[in-house]
């Protein structure tokens, strides 16, 4: 792997649940519960997981958004985890975020152009005509018409407005781009054109992506890496071609059986889990999976695994065949 | 009520538009297709191309103004709903044909027990005393596999989880044991495990039942592993129709190929990181102002000049094979 950029270390964020006349805490969501990662430079790690799994509260905890409760967030080597707001506005020019709901995203009152250029004059980048000139060039790195800086969010598409922000992101040039859902609202021929833009756009640049997405098949298609989460913690991590050919989480396994393949001659559907995912208020003891997993033995009832090497950089956390996360048999 | 006939629906020339201030649509223009007892039928296509509004139409929930059913016919088990008046329709309606929506949590009153709601359904229709009905209402809790049903019947929506609350969303939609149903995304807001699930639980009844089942869906996965027969649309029209089989393994129309190749795929081994996916370029059009020939012409990569001046017929191309394009021919080997 190329020299790391991003170093997270047993991120956790636990949120309290209150309840009652004197908002006594009553329990505790356990959001992210230790996740531990690294991404390299101009490389894509994918986070995967179902809703509630945490991948977004990790996402929002590496750009501080989300203040985590212990853990430790490296950018470029330097721990920024406790630094200041003040402190950590020059790191902010070097992560950026996209997020899910493009129209939720995008200031209906401000022109595209104003949009794209705003974080550019915050800090203090360019003003006048040399600030007009760098959006229309943002503008056309992303397949918009720099005619189209004076329009204003509802008179762009779906599809454009993700290209605005992709666009707004950019503009100072990040080292990293969280992205959050960012093609899960779109229909499927714009959501093709995004995962292109976004592909080509890394090309040029060489920035990294820590790329969420619950779709499976999105996720695998842009990422490098792709880590699966479950109930706030990392249960496998591995090559993107590794993880898919040779899961060996159950969880993961299971994920991979349920996506359903656009070919009629398929397997079909088989749900290998039973039930829902706990809630994280009161995540299962031991391996938080037990509850559901076909494999559970009765240590997985009270000993955690721990996200061990089971060799060519793929890390499982499941006690099955002596940690290497292995089941007997697939069916 | 016995139909000696294998068609359950009929739907001839549906015909819906919306009167707006930007002017007329037609959201559903010209769309005819049948469902046989017992079979899946997918209807997909992006947003805006018309197949909720295909769905409504079917039950007569289109909301009038704005909208309006102003053509064809929809016959159910030989009768035509578009002639009955609000009260027939009312009987029909969750009896013979029902459907289930989206988003659990908007569909069921929150205020409601889950049993109580689906014994409303039942009592509505069928002559029964208050505690059969709640027989019913459990019986169908169970059959939907849902654990410990007695009890659950008791809950109200949010004690359940999105899942549990689909489920309970089949057992009232089909507690009447309906000639067909209607599922509209019905696992687009789940989680794909949890889709899983109830994906298998719908064919399941379905087989149990002999139900018919109209699935509306974007996902082109869903379609593969759910439906015999398939309709594309695209801006208020069905562009193309087919087994399921025959259009995965040769889609004649340019847009439902477009869309095949945009999906990406679970990878495959050798799947090199990052290959480009095939993309349709431009975007869905407005159905406001629609080109007078086809409506995909603009983002298609065959269109020819014939394209922007005649709305293609609708072709047979084989074992019910139909194909709404100029060029449906020589798809195949261009793309």
């Amino acid at each position: 792997m190329t020299e790391a950029l991003l170093e997270v270390t047993d991120l956790t964020k636990h949120y309290p649940v209150r309840a009652g006349v004197l908002r006594r805490q009553v329990g505790t969501v356990h959001a992210v519960d230790g996740v531990s990662f690294a991404l390299g430079t101009g490389e894509t790690l994918g986070l995967v997981g179902e809703s509630g799994c945490g991948k977004s509260t990790v996402a929002r905890s590496v750009l501080r958004l989300v203040e985590p409760t212990s853990g430790q967030i490296r950018l470029r080597g330097e721990d920024i985890t406790h630094l200041s707001k003040a402190e950590l506005r020059p790191h902010r020019r070097s992560m950026q975020i996209v997020f899910q709901d493009p129209f939720a995203s995008l200031n209906p009152r401000m022109t595209a152009g104003d949009i794209v250029g705003e974080p550019i004059a915050v800090h203090g980048l360019a003003s006048g005509k040399a600030l007009e000139a760098r959006v229309a060039k943002l503008f056309e790195q992303v397949g918009l018409r720099p005619d189209q800086m004076r329009n204003f969010p509802h008179q762009f598409s779906g599809g454009q407005r993700q290209r605005i922000c992709i666009a707004r992101a950019l503009a100072l040039e990040p080292r990293l781009i969280v992205c959050d859902e960012p093609v899960s609202a779109l229909d499927v021929s714009i959501q093709a054109q995004v995962i292109n833009l976004l592909i080509d756009l890394q090309r040029q640049h060489g920035f990294s992506y820590l790329f969420i997405a619950h779709d499976l098949a999105v996720v695998a298609h842009i990422s490098h890496r792709v880590a699966v989460m479950y109930l706030g913690r990392i249960v496998e991590i591995a090559d993107k071609d590794e993880l898919f050919r040779n899961p060996r989480h159950p969880y993961t396994q299971a994920l991979l059986a349920s996506v359903p393949i656009a070919n009629p001659h398929a397997k079909k559907i088989a749900p290998l889990v039973d039930g829902d995912v706990p809630s994280p208020v009161n995540p299962p003891s031991g391996c938080a999976f037990h509850t559901r997993c076909r494999f559970a033995m009765e240590r997985c009832k009270t000993e955690r695994p721990a996200l061990v090497d089971a060799g060519a950089g793929h890390q499982v956390a499941c006690l099955l065949n002596e940690g290497t996360g292995r089941p007997n048999a697939i069916p | 009520m016995t139909e000696k006939s294998d068609i359950v629906l009929d739907v001839k020339n549906l015909k819906t538009v919306f009167f707006t201030n930007s002017g007329l649509f037609k959201a559903v223009d010209d769309v005819s297709f049948t469902v046989k007892r017992g079979e899946t039928l997918a209807i997909v296509g992006e947003s805006g191309c018309g197949k909720s509004v295909t769905a409504l139409s079917l039950l007569r929930l289109v909301p009038d103004p704005p909208g309006r059913i102003v053509g064809g016919s929809v016959t159910l088990e030989g009768t035509d709903l578009l002639t009955l008046d609000e009260a027939a329709m009312r009987a029909i309606r969750g009896n013979r044909i029902s459907m289930i929506f989206q988003e659990p949590m908007t569909s069921l009153n929150p205020v409601m027990r889950i049993g109580d709601q689906i014994v409303e359904a039942v009592r509505l229709h069928r002559n029964l005393s208050a505690k059969e009905a709640h027989d019913i209402a459990v019986e169908m809790l169970r059959l939907v596999r849902i654990p410990e049903p007695a009890r659950r019947a008791g809950e109200y929506p949010h004690q359940l989880s999105g899942g549990m609350r689909q489920r309970a969303m089949i057992a009232m939609a089909l507690a009447c044991r309906p000639a067909l149903l209607i599922a509209d995304e019905p696992t687009t807001a789940l989680d794909v495990t949890i889709q899983a699930q109830i994906l298998a639980l719908i064919l399941d009844l379905q087989k149990e039942l002999g139900t018919g089942l109209v699935l509306i869906t974007h996902d082109l996965g869903v379609v593969a592993q759910t439906a015999q027969r398939v309709i594309v649309m695209y801006a208020g029209k069905k562009v193309e129709e087919a087994s399921v089989e025959a259009l995965f393994a040769a889609p004649k129309h340019p847009y439902t190929r477009g869309l095949m190749a945009s999906i990406p795929a679970v990878p495959a081994s050798g799947v090199p990181a990052q290959a480009r996916l095939n993309e349709i370029p431009g975007t869905v059009p407005s159905l406001v102002r629609l080109p007078t020939g086809c409506a995909f012409a603009p983002r298609c990569k065959l269109a020819i000049k014939r394209c922007q001046e005649e709305y293609p017929p609708l072709a047979d191309w084989g074992g019910g094979h139909l194909a709404a394009c100029w060029r449906a021919a020589e798809v195949a080997e261009v793309a």
